[in-house]
């Protein structure tokens, strides 16, 4: 048997580099399509709005998990194999879109709607006000929601573990089957997990603050 | 042709008919008030002339431009008619100079240095020629509204709409504001303007227009109307006024 040591630590530190890729990849790729989605559910052509709603409903209901299950075991059943990594990112991108486009859904809309009549009363277009009236601010709106919303994200990339990707939460079960040092290991894992959450909560409270502050002036 | 042209307007907002039949033609180069209760319609009319409300029948022209719902026609007509609103709207996030030279650049074209140019000559039509990199949040409302006056200028417009912009200032702020557009009128701009300020309307409009319920009730050169009201409802509304 194994002892916990450095040999060990460090398989857990390197996992934890791929938990901050994986929840990097997930968090650009879903806020690209995120992003598209808000945009959508306050089109108005009903159409495009429906299939935006639709899309956000479905996979707000079902599990992760669910998603995972599917891009991995089920695509290799139509002959679709994709790598545990690839399935992964991909099942957090569709995860991390649907909740990202409602939250900016809901920056967007708390811009006050004189801003839009402001805009399109100077003969803007549409698109003009959304890149130089709308979306500034509403970026500003959203940060400390969407940074909250990484939060989750971290801790949510454990769940690809169940196809077998390495990632923080994985390697520290593998060194624990190795080791039987639970405690060790897993304060380990969780001190990570705290070291990168952590931060990014006070940042997410402290935005919130100063957004706070420069509206009520 | 008159600068605004307003042919037997009805409007509805679900069963609430707001407008009923409207006519009223703007000279160029004059100025004309608009007064009347809340819920008479004079602001949605304001409102229809550049077509933030469409209308259910009837016919405007404004600038030379027929009043359309298809975005493109919109565009161009907007181009030609600037809006003051009550609350000023100003984009927070940017600062006096960007908030004024956005629509010149992006909608006309115009080359970043003659922007600032024309922005810093309407800003000291205005009187606020230091507040270039101010942001909006920094400026009293009085001076928030004197902005939006110089962004809508900037647009070089041919007729210029006013919807009660002096009714979110408080009094010792009004002045500023009304000084600004009694000098844009007497350099001659077409103004329509929706106001509770009869001392304006009377003074500095060439012709006053009192709405109630939807309709012209009565509408004269100014001194005129105000002096001598012909309906009983103006003439309650003046004393009430007068007050």
């Amino acid at each position: 048997m194994q002892t916990f040591g450095w040999p060990e630590a460090m398989f857990i530190f390197r996992a934890a580099g791929w938990t901050l890729l994986l929840t990097a990849i997930a968090f650009v790729i879903g806020g690209v399509i995120g992003g598209a989605l808000a945009i959508m559910r306050l089109s108005r052509i009903a159409l495009i709005r429906n299939i935006a709603s639709v899309y956000i409903l479905v996979i707000q209901s079902i599990p992760v998990l669910m998603v995972l299950f599917m891009s991995y075991y089920g695509l290799s059943i139509i002959g679709i194999e994709l790598p545990p990594f690839l399935a992964a990112s991909a099942s957090l991108a569709v995860y991390v879109s649907a909740y990202l486009a409602e939250i900016w859904r809901g920056s967007i809309q708390s811009v006050p709607f004189q801003q839009w009549e402001a805009s399109a009363s100077l003969a803007h277009s549409p698109a003009q006000t959304y890149r130089y009236v709308i979306l500034p601010q509403a970026v500003r709106i959203s940060l400390p929601p969407t940074v909250g919303f990484l939060v989750q994200l971290v801790k949510n990339t454990s769940i690809v573990s169940v196809v077998g990707f390495v990632e923080l939460s994985r390697a520290g079960q593998l060194v624990n089957n190795a080791t039987f040092q639970a405690f060790q290991v897993f304060s380990l894992v969780a001190a990570i997990y705290f070291a990168i959450c952590f931060p990014l909560s006070r940042l997410s409270r402290h935005l919130e603050k100063v957004m706070n502050a420069s509206r009520s002036h | 042709m008159p600068a605004v042209l307003i042919d037997d307007v009805y409007k509805r907002f679900g069963d609430l008919e707001v407008l009923k039949g409207v006519s009223l033609n703007v000279e160029s180069g004059q100025v004309v008030a608009l007064i009347g209760r809340s819920g008479s319609g004079k602001s949605t009319l304001l409102r229809c002339i550049n077509g933030l409300e469409a209308i259910n029948s009837g016919r405007i022209e404004v600038a030379g431009h027929v009043v359309d719902q298809d975005q493109k026609k919109l565009r161009e007509l907007r181009k030609d008619v600037g809006i003051v609103f009550q609350s000023y709207n100003l984009f927070p996030h940017l600062t006096v100079g960007q908030n004024i030279m956005l629509s010149p650049r992006i909608t006309q074209n115009v080359p970043q240095d003659k922007a600032a140019a024309l922005a810093r000559d309407v800003l000291a039509q205005v009187g606020l020629s230091e507040k270039f990199d101010s942001y909006p949040d920094n400026l009293s409302g009085g001076q928030q509204q004197r902005v939006a006056i110089a962004r809508s200028l900037a647009m070089r417009p041919k007729v210029m709409l006013f919807d009660e912009v002096t009714s979110a200032l408080d009094p010792e702020l009004t002045g500023e504001v009304l000084l600004v557009m009694e000098k844009l009128a007497k350099a001659g701009m077409t103004m329509l303007l929706v106001t509770h300020e009869m001392n304006f309307a009377r003074n500095v409009a060439s012709t006053t227009v009192f709405m109630h319920q939807g309709k012209i009730w009565e509408s004269g050169p100014s001194q005129e109307l105000f002096a001598n009201p012909q309906t009983p409802e103006l003439r309650n509304f003046v004393s009430a006024g007068a007050k």
